[in-house]
């Protein structure tokens, strides 16, 4: 009885060790498949209305918008944080005008200057149905963005029911917000 | 002669040598093979050979800017000093593992050459032991993270080195403190052949005890010395993160620490045998678990590493062997370990023993603080935080039971202490806390400051009250006191000098607490006062360095109308890396630092402003001193002969100290 | 992960942020008493940009932006509670850095507790069973003893 117990006490140590190497197996294993990013953040705002705001938009480029007229939308919105300063953003814009041709994508312009924003979203084709300007990055924070670029996509009504942290690419569209789209 | 592929050669045949290391010496224990046993020291001398060759090859290579070796081209530049040219080789992931790992070869070499005096046999394990750890960390290197991989066509010139690397502190920090983590590999063999051999005696704790101390001394000056550049070069006046990588060395730390005194029981009173044995192996497994484990960016650090996760399958499952083979060992063969005397809870051992669940309690939260965001995140999908102020609340409360127990053990005897009269040693020591509390109260805000102070005040004076007893005082006249003092145990100067430090750095930890700041944006000849100096801008001009252009300041410190000093904050740009860092400037007289930033530059011409970020740090210094006196302390206990490996057995000096 | 955070990263910044954090004094409050109030605020608060740091020590864009929150909202009267509950509705539980007590949080923060309790109870019994039982004797201790006590 009492060796069984010692012999239980002194298999502690190889038991927690155990627990905490298949922990780090699975973590590992989730970083090369891409399914565990020990930086993500979950943003709360998922499964929620989106905040409330207002911003104007980008030099000749429309007025900006509102959270009332993103709750009016019919159809689901896909809402992008972007800047011109961004280098991954630049990578984004190709993938981002062909996810625009499924959906449509309003464009906010984080921290940048109206006029850079207004030349980078012009240069090679506007990606966005609607752009603004969130000059001093307050509408992000609402948002709970970390970053740019990040994006949410938007149903009907008003509710965020996805948010990604990369930059979008067709592949990245199909296996992460088409399933949403589909389910409406 | 000395190039790469020679020292790739090297690498290979010092890793063939360590597999010999691992199997032959344990192969012939188990036979009682005699020669076999006897191959053992000179396999490990062999292999160090070899490491120390593959070293030179590559420390060689950055030397010469041979840029067709990727490692170097990657980190180096031919406008690097030569100093950083050489610290440059540990400064990346390839080749801080084979420093790694010629460390290792140098602790199975030290165990071959001040082992003489081990029993064979035992000798003939721990360097097997040794060599499969060896052996082991050799391949990754060879098969992961090849140093000497070359590069065709060899760049012109090299991509150059981290400006923020490019310091004194940080060259000789990764040297000191991976010492300090491979040094526990010793004691880890030892514990591991003593579970071989199914024995843990008085002698055994006494030749693991100085290999434990050895790599805590330099555990503790690793770091407090990464603590000291983070202070000086990161510029914001912190000191420590709490971040995973500084959790890392803080984890084997608390263990190794919790080691050097369970051990002392295991040699004094046979008693702790298990749990020293257990305590080996956790150190240096967590030595292991924090150094490669913040390599496969599982952690998330401010501290960027080349973050590969194939590296990290790898790294994990050599983990697995090492620290799963051990552990099996354990569970297998400790419940035969017979366990030692009694002993009552109040006597030195039961506060050894106090000091043991403390100090791994304290390891306990750390160890959970630190993994529970990726495991959160891994079993629930949710993403939380645990920082600075998770770890301070809930660590320090530990600390306190602690110091006041450092303070009270030292009194006390071995076996059975009588209260009464350990309290009447105490009475000096309590008086000095007493005036403590009054110091404390004045100079301290806030309820935690103030308790760790009274506490680290007391553990200092009843440190210095237990020398001065062992000492004699009121006994003997001064002639008799210095008799004492050459026959005191080095081991107990030791002692007392490592408590002392331990003092020493939670006052300055108290002080830092009460440290105070301002950011201020002025013109040049404006003065901005901080908790009773004033400081003025006096100047700012240009400055162009060897690889970077300087914006330096010139500002005069004034304490009641008289000059403390003039400092010269800089803010470098690095062209090449397109990087800015602040070199911090700091006047310090031991008891205050002050400690000035300079920032950015608004406006021009007459209405030029710049943003200066001023801070007084009361006791700064003490926190990395009082390291330094620990680490002394633990080279002290070293010096002492009955310590020393294999020495006569204890003589009886120190029962005529006691007296 | 193609971030902000990744590109500095990748032009080798340690998130070096902290080497240069020294910001707009503009941003502080004239009222002492008030700018020390948000300052341990902002202590807990995590940057979400140069993680591991709080938005006090950090020079990112974002974690500047957040402590002009905080200060608005000390400057507002805000309560302490009332100002973490906006940082944790925008940005989960992650910009907490010590999490909240629940459930899930229990084990870390009882963590002292439990390991304190653990440690002494081991200690305790570990002394106890010695001073109660010396171990039994085995079949062949009392073979011998019979023997030489001449019970046969």
């Amino acid at each position: 009885m009492n060796a069984t117990r010692r012999g239980i006490i002194t298999a502690l140590p190889i038991v927690g060790a155990g627990v905490l190497g298949l922990g780090f197996w699975r973590i590992l294993s989730g970083m090369r498949t891409g399914t565990f990013d020990p930086r993500a953040i979950n943003n709360p705002q998922v499964g929620k209305p989106v905040p409330n705001f207002a911003i104007p938009g980008l030099p000749g480029l429309g007025d900006g918008f509102t959270d009332a007229e993103l709750r009016a939308q019919t159809r689901p919105v896909l809402v992008n944080f972007f800047a011109s300063w961004c280098i991954p953003c630049v990578q984004e814009m190709p993938g981002l005008r062909a996810i625009s041709r499924d959906l449509p994508i309003w464009g906010v312009a984080y921290e940048d200057k109206p006029e850079n924003a207004s030349a980078f979203v012009k240069r090679d084709g506007t990606p966005y149905a609607r752009v603004a300007s969130d000059r001093h990055g307050r509408v992000a924070i609402d948002w709970g963005v970390t970053g740019v670029p990040e994006s949410f996509l938007v149903m009907p009504g008003g509710r965020i029911v996805w948010h990604g942290s990369a930059a979008l690419d067709p592949a990245l569209f199909e296996s992460e917000i088409r399933p949403h789209l589909a389910r409406l | 002669m000395f190039g790469p592929e020679q020292g790739h050669f090297a690498l290979a045949l010092a890793c063939v040598l360590a597999l010999v290391q691992f199997v032959l010496p344990l192969w012939g224990a188990a036979r009682r093979n005699g020669r076999m046993v006897a191959l053992a020291p000179y396999l490990a001398v062999s292999q160090l050979i070899a490491l120390a060759m593959s070293f030179a090859c590559l420390v060689l290579s950055a030397v010469r800017d041979d840029f067709s070796v990727q490692n170097v081209a990657a980190n180096s530049s031919i406008a690097k000093p030569l100093l950083y040219k050489i610290t440059g080789v540990w400064g990346n992931h390839e080749g801080s593992v084979l420093l790694w790992t010629l460390i290792l070869g140098l602790c199975g070499a030290a165990v071959s050459v001040f082992g003489r005096n081990l029993p064979d046999i035992l000798r003939a394990r721990v360097l097997a032991i040794l060599g499969g750890v060896s052996a082991g960390f050799q391949l990754f290197c060879l098969l992961t993270s090849d140093p000497f991989e070359r590069v065709f066509p060899a760049p012109m010139d090299g991509q150059g080195m981290n400006p923020l690397l490019q310091d004194p502190g940080l060259a000789f920090h990764p040297p000191i403190l991976y010492t300090g983590y491979v040094g526990f590999a010793v004691p880890f063999a030892f514990a591991v052949a003593a579970l071989i051999e199914g024995r843990v005696d008085a002698a055994w704790g006494r030749w693991v005890r100085p290999w434990a101390v050895a790599a805590w001394c330099f555990l503790t000056c690793g770091i407090a010395l990464g603590s000291w550049w983070s202070y000086y070069v990161l510029g914001w006046g912190g000191y420590w993160f709490w971040d995973p990588v500084e959790n890392a060395s803080l984890i084997p730390w608390l263990t190794g620490t919790a080691l050097v005194h369970s051990a002392i029981v295991v040699e004094k009173r046979e008693g702790l045998k298990i749990w020293t044995v257990l305590l080996a192996i956790a150190t240096f497994s967590f030595s292991l678990s924090g150094t490669f484990l913040v390599r496969s960016g599982i952690l998330n650090s401010v501290h960027a590493f080349a973050n590969d996760p194939a590296r990290g399958v790898f790294i994990l499952g050599l983990l697995a062997l090492v620290i799963g083979g051990s552990l099996a060992l354990f569970a297998w063969r400790a419940p035969s370990l017979t366990s030692g005397g009694l002993f009552s809870p109040i006597s030195r051992e039961g506060s050894l023993v106090l000091n043991n669940i403390l100090l791994c309690s304290i390891c306990a939260v750390v160890v959970t603080g630190t993994m529970y965001p990726p495991f959160m995140q891994l079993l629930f999908g949710r993403t939380i935080s645990v920082g600075k102020p998770f770890f301070d609340s809930a660590t320090i409360p530990l600390t306190l039971p602690l110091l006041l127990a450092m303070g009270v053990g030292t009194a006390l005897p071995w076996k059975r202490a009588q209260l009464a009269k350990t309290f009447s040693h105490l009475y000096a020591a309590t008086g000095v806390a007493a005036i403590g509390v009054v110091l404390c109260f004045w100079k301290l805000s806030g309820i935690l400051p103030v308790a760790c102070g009274i506490l680290a005040i007391w553990v200092i004076a009843a440190s210095v009250s237990d020398v001065l007893r062992r000492l004699g005082l009121g006994h003997t006249g001064v002639r008799g006191m210095i008799a004492r003092a050459r026959s005191l145990p080095r081991s107990s100067w030791g002692a007392a000098l490592a408590h002392i430090g331990a003092g020493i750095v939670v006052l300055g930890l108290c002080g830092m607490s009460q440290a105070e700041h301002a950011i201020v944006e002025i013109h040049v000849g404006e003065t901005r006062s901080l908790g009773g100096d004033d400081w003025t801008l006096l100047d700012v001009h240009d400055r162009i360095g060897p690889n970077y252009k300087a914006m330096r300041a010139d500002i005069a410190i004034h304490h009641n109308g008289r000059l403390v000093t003039i400092m010269h904050p800089e803010r470098r740009d690095f062209t090449t890396q397109n990087q800015t860092t602040t070199e911090v400037s700091i006047h310090t007289n031991l008891i205050t630092d002050l400690y000035g930033v300079i920032g950015d530059r608004h406006g021009s011409g007459a209405n030029t402003t710049y943003v200066l970020r001023l801070h007084r740090n009361p006791l700064a210094p003490w926190m990395w001193l009082g390291g330094l006196v620990m680490a002394i302390g633990g080279a002290f206990s070293l010096s002492d002969r009955r310590l020393r490996v294999g020495a006569p057995k204890r003589s009886s000096i120190r029962n005529m100290a006691r007296a | 992960m193609k971030r902000l955070s990744a590109i500095l990263l990748a032009a080798g910044l340690v998130c070096g942020g902290v080497a240069f954090a020294v910001d707009d004094p503009s941003e502080m409050l004239p009222n002492p008493a008030q700018e020390k109030r948000a300052e341990a605020i902002g202590a807990h608060l995590r940057c979400l940009v140069c993680q591991n740091e709080s938005i006090e020590d950090s020079s990112a864009p974002l974690a500047r932006d957040l402590r002009k929150v905080v200060r608005e909202q000390v400057a507002a009267g805000k309560s302490d509670q009332q100002i973490m509950d906006w940082m944790t509705q925008r940005y989960g539980e992650f910009i907490r850095l010590a999490p909240t007590f629940s459930l899930s949080t229990a084990l870390l923060w009882l963590m002292p507790l439990v390991a304190l309790i653990a440690g002494l109870l081991i200690a305790w019994r570990t002394a106890m069973r010695r001073v109660a039982t010396p171990s039994p004797l085995t079949d062949n201790e009392r073979a011998r003893l019979d023997a030489l006590s001449g019970r046969e």
